[in-house]
């Protein structure tokens, strides 16, 4: 990795520039209209977080108002699913590894990590592969990976399903929540309630899907998008693009994160969830259920679906939805989070009531981290 | 709080503070605990009359891996409890070690510590006097743990303290930021850079002692191990009820640091560090406090990162809370937030 090349897209000279067009759009934009502000969502939580941490809000004009979306895939899932993945960890002699961000999402009535604390045998791990190998080596423990993320997690999973299978690794499965982006952002693109004008797409998932997929978005719905990085660069960059569109009355799809997005996105990963995953329908948190929006194994990989191996909903509690937990809303884009009754009072980021409060990407925990909307 | 022990009661972050102050300083707690710094200074009856002051100073190590690139946990044992009696400007003497291993763990592993812990005493100049070793069962440790004390000397006239921090001071650091946090994070998970990341586990009484004789004023030192300079600067902000402005581009962190915590999604200013100082100091001792620091054996990339305001200072938001402001490379201010929970590694 070349880290002196990252450190160019946080060049305070190349960002005095972008603001400057940036500012002179926006004023160009409120003078054509008036009291009403331009809306855009940033879909994605890793871009929820970068633009808190480099205090874009505090420089936009009132005329561009940024909301964030549904894109923290610890959020998106839906509160039956966290109950679920809580009731393998009643599978006896089982061990579950999961991504760090699960720990802490409460389900209806307790937590991975309180979980832990129990005595269940949880562990945090970076790479599915990581769980595969712990399964590999203890052939007498059953190992059961708790498969959360968008399409940037998802052939990861697919190739450690592909070894898991090559290898005869029995005692390895995984729980499956993914969910795919663009079905989302079209159920978005096309709710009269929302009138977003504007939509910044997410860098990473569009590294693996490419730009294609984003076309109805321009075609079906008119709606105007941009695909994003992430450090203070590509974010303005990625503004001034989508401003000069609006602006122009182009209803486009613009790639403002050309240098590791491609029309065709990476398709060695894309055939490799096509091999072991079957697109299905999938439960959101907020947004209901959506068409085509998960994958859930195919036939051929289905033996290694701990739903189905241990029977998991004989194991799962009553879900109960927290009370007055406003996430549904704020994924949404209707509610911020400053809006939410329980935001910062009941609901923090040490006793989080709704997962938007405890992933790292969830927008409760920028706003809270970063007190969004407290300024005078 | 919940109602048992999570791993993120031990982050160095909210959750922790929560317990130390429910759990722990609301029971036992004196005027000398309540102080919050890191070392306890210490008058007893008997000394009184010859103006000498103990510092005292306590730590427990659990780290995983136990070798790690740039140390060991002896060597962690040794600074840790030298950098927190440094702290309050003594000059450290002597050190206790209590070994905790695990039934299986390799005696060439211990000797190696044990070599490590000898080395970085002489390098701090301290004696190990005392000591104790426990074995636990297999399952029961994790290979080994170490705790260590420490006791220092404080010279007449040095007053360090969190609560002595003043609106206009400076905030100096005395190098780059997170390495130790990225090396451990990147041996324990199997993660290769292009640069090796070493931890920068060093004593630093040397330093700190340059540091006093240059700026004689100085409001106080710390050291951001875990939780990092958020938190670090944060407890600072609340001992002496003012804010923390730190700009955000000169904070001195290695480009694989930044890169390798961009990557993983972690917060630079949460990562721990083990061989780092920051020392506030008044503004005009400020450029001897750096030059002294910039003149240590491990202070080569000291930087003035900031400054103490009032949080009456107008370009802070009106919230009147005692916290950190970051100023961004976009020029905007943001809030430095202090760890809750685990750090741990995002999703996508």
């Amino acid at each position: 990795m070349n880290m002196n090349l990252l450190n160019k897209f946080k060049d305070p000279e190349l960002l005095r520039g972008l603001l400057e067009r940036m500012l002179l759009l926006a004023h160009k934009i409120q003078e054509r209209r008036g009291e009403q502000p331009l809306c855009l969502m940033e879909v994605c939580g890793t871009h929820t977080v970068a633009i808190a941490k480099c205090g874009l809000k505090s420089v936009l004009p009132p005329a561009i108002k940024l909301i964030s979306g549904p894109g923290c895939p610890v959020c998106v899932t839906a509160h039956v699913d966290i109950d679920r993945i809580i009731a393998a960890t009643r599978v006896p002699q089982a061990t579950i590894m999961t991504f760090g961000d699960m720990m802490r999402v409460p389900g209806s009535s307790t937590s991975l990590e309180a979980r832990r604390a129990e005595g269940a045998r949880i562990e945090v791990v970076y790479s599915p592969l990581d769980a595969l190998s712990r399964a590999l080596k203890h052939p007498k423990q059953q190992i059961i990976f708790v498969a959360v993320g968008f399409e940037t997690t998802t052939p990861l999973i697919a190739a450690t399903l592909k070894r898991a299978k090559a290898a005869g690794a029995e005692n390895f499965s995984i729980l499956t929540v993914h969910k795919r982006v663009t079905p989302a952002l079209s159920a978005l693109a096309s709710d009269p309630s929302l009138a977003i004008d504007g939509l910044i797409l997410p860098g990473h998932v569009s590294t693996i899907i490419g730009t294609k997929p984003y076309g109805v978005l321009a075609e079906q719905f008119g709606m105007p998008s941009v695909i994003a990085g992430f450090d203070p660069v590509d974010l303005l960059l990625a503004l001034v693009q989508l401003l000069e569109g609006i602006e122009g009355s182009r209803t486009e799809l613009v790639n403002a994160y050309g240098r590791a997005v491609h029309e065709q996105g990476n398709a060695e990963a894309c055939a490799l969830i096509d091999e072991v995953f079957e697109v299905s329908d999938a439960v959101w948190r907020g947004l209901g259920v959506i068409c085509e929006s998960g994958h859930v194994l195919n036939q051929a990989y289905d033996s290694f679906d701990a739903g189905k191996r241990f029977d998991l909903p004989s194991l799962t509690e009553p879900t109960k939805e927290p009370k007055g937990c406003s996430c549904g809303d704020i994924l949404r884009g209707i509610m911020t989070p400053n809006d939410c009754l329980l935001f910062g009072t009941a609901c923090t980021p040490t006793h989080p009531i709704g997962p938007c409060m405890v992933s790292s990407e969830g927008s409760c925990a920028a706003y809270y981290k970063y007190q969004i909307g407290e300024r005078a | 709080m919940s109602d048992r022990i999570t791993m993120a009661h031990g982050s160095g972050g909210t959750q922790m503070q929560e317990l130390v102050e429910q759990a722990f300083t609301s029971i036992y707690g004196n005027a000398l605990l309540l102080t919050g710094d890191d070392a306890a200074v210490l008058q007893p009856e008997e000394l009184q009359a010859s103006g000498a002051r103990l510092a005292f100073s306590t730590d427990s190590y659990v780290v995983t891996p136990p070798v790690f690139p740039g140390g060991d946990i002896g060597r962690l044992a040794v600074c840790g409890t030298v950098n927190d009696l440094a702290t309050s400007g003594a000059r450290p003497l002597y050190l206790s070690l209590g070994f905790i291993l695990e039934e299986g763990f390799l005696l060439a592993e211990l000797k190696r510590i044990v070599a490590s812990i000898a080395t970085a005493a002489e390098q701090a100049g301290v004696l190990v006097v005392t000591g104790d070793t426990k074995v636990v069962e297999q399952g029961k440790g994790d290979g080994i743990y170490i705790n260590s004390s420490g006791v220092g000397v404080v010279a007449p006239g040095v007053e360090l303290g969190g609560r002595n921090c003043k609106p206009g001071d400076i905030i100096v650091c005395s190098g780059s930021l997170g390495d130790h946090g990225i090396a451990i994070m990147s041996m324990r998970e199997g993660l290769n850079f292009e640069a090796p990341l070493q931890s920068d586990a060093a004593p630093l009484d040397k330093l700190t002692s340059a540091v006093l004789a240059a700026a004689p004023h100085t409001r106080c030192f710390r050291d951001p191990t875990r939780g990092g300079l958020a938190s670090t600067l944060t407890e600072l902000a609340r001992q002496s009820c003012t804010c923390m402005l730190v700009e955000e581009d000169k904070v001195p962190i290695k480009d694989a640091v930044r890169g390798a915590a961009d990557m993983l999604g972690y917060d630079v200013f949460h990562l721990a560090n083990e061989g780092k100082m920051i020392a506030v100091v008044p503004e005009e001792e400020a450029a001897a406090a750096l030059l002294a620091m910039q003149q240590s054996p491990y202070g080569s990339d000291a930087a003035l990162i900031g400054t103490v305001v009032s949080v009456e200072h107008p370009e802070l938001p009106r919230s009147h809370k005692h916290q950190v402001y970051v100023r961004t490379s976009l020029g905007t201010l943001r809030v430095m937030d202090v760890l809750s929970g685990e750090q741990l590694p995002r999703i996508c």
